[in-house]
């Protein structure tokens, strides 16, 4: 399970945007590191980012070793109707965490 | 007397900085984008200009730059931003991320932070609807680059 926050504002007005920040606690091994013995630190990339709002997906990420440790990512939605916002990631060894928030449409 | 010691501390920083800037010049050179951005557009024709990349022109350190890219678009259901494509040419794996966008996506700007190997020019490439593609760059000086022990590689 990889930890992660998830921030929406609480309400929003119909047809706004508003901002998604999301930030997950995660290594992001190069691959190209080595540890105190000289031994190479094996690579380990939080790749996949996904945003799902009401049922449907709207934002996505493929991310690479240029990410800096601990992805921090914020992006915008247009409020459409009150609903959960979901945001799923995952690993290259598959790890996979999750967080959502409800945003309330006024 | 601290006169002459104050002198000598600041030949002594002065030579470190000399120093610390060949060990820049030492680091990967700019890798050459085209093929990454052919891949992706496939050949097709890219514009320039229409992207707007908010990045410190000084970044302190490497490890994590903040970095803020605004593609202007009415992001509408018939005029929007696909994807946007993150290249650091001086990184040793170029392609930093990809963000997939659409019309739903209130805005085409997508804030995060990233890694950089060296002064370098952070390019973008901006996949609109309509398989028409966008491509913008900015030059940023990194005064401390990300896993330097790396260069030695």
């Amino acid at each position: 399970m990889l930890i992660g926050r998830l921030q929406v504002p609480a309400s929003v007005r119909k047809g706004e945007a508003f901002e998604v920040r999301v930030l997950v606690q995660h290594p992001m091994e190069t691959g190209f590191r080595r540890d105190m013995n000289g031994g190479a630190i094996p690579i380990n990339i939080l790749d996949k980012v996904s945003c799902r709002y009401a049922g449907r997906e709207v934002f996505s990420a493929e991310l690479g070793s240029g990410m800096s440790a601990n992805p921090y990512l914020s992006f915008f939605l247009r409020a459409d109707a009150s609903g959960e916002i979901e945001v799923t990631w995952s690993d290259d060894r598959g790890e996979k965490g999750r967080a959502t928030a409800t945003v309330t449409v006024a | 007397m601290r006169r002459r010691r104050f002198i000598g501390a600041g030949a002594a920083v002065a030579a470190a900085a000399a120093l610390g800037a060949r060990a820049q010049g030492g680091l990967a050179p700019s890798q050459d984008l085209t093929p990454f951005i052919a891949k992706i557009t496939g050949g097709k024709p890219v514009e320039r200009g229409g992207i707007e990349i908010e990045i410190p022109a000084v970044a302190e350190n490497g490890n994590s730059v903040p970095t803020r890219i605004r593609v202007a678009s009415p992001m509408s259901p018939e005029d929007h931003v696909d994807a946007v494509h993150v290249f650091a040419p001086r990184n040793p794996r170029p392609h930093v991320a990809t963000f997939h966008l659409g019309p739903q996506a209130a805005r085409a700007e997508i804030s995060t932070r990233i890694r950089l190997a060296g002064t370098q020019k952070v390019t973008v490439l901006a996949a609109l609807s309509g398989g028409r593609f966008r491509l913008g760059d900015f030059e940023v000086l990194v005064t401390s680059a990300a896993c330097l022990d790396e260069s030695s590689l």
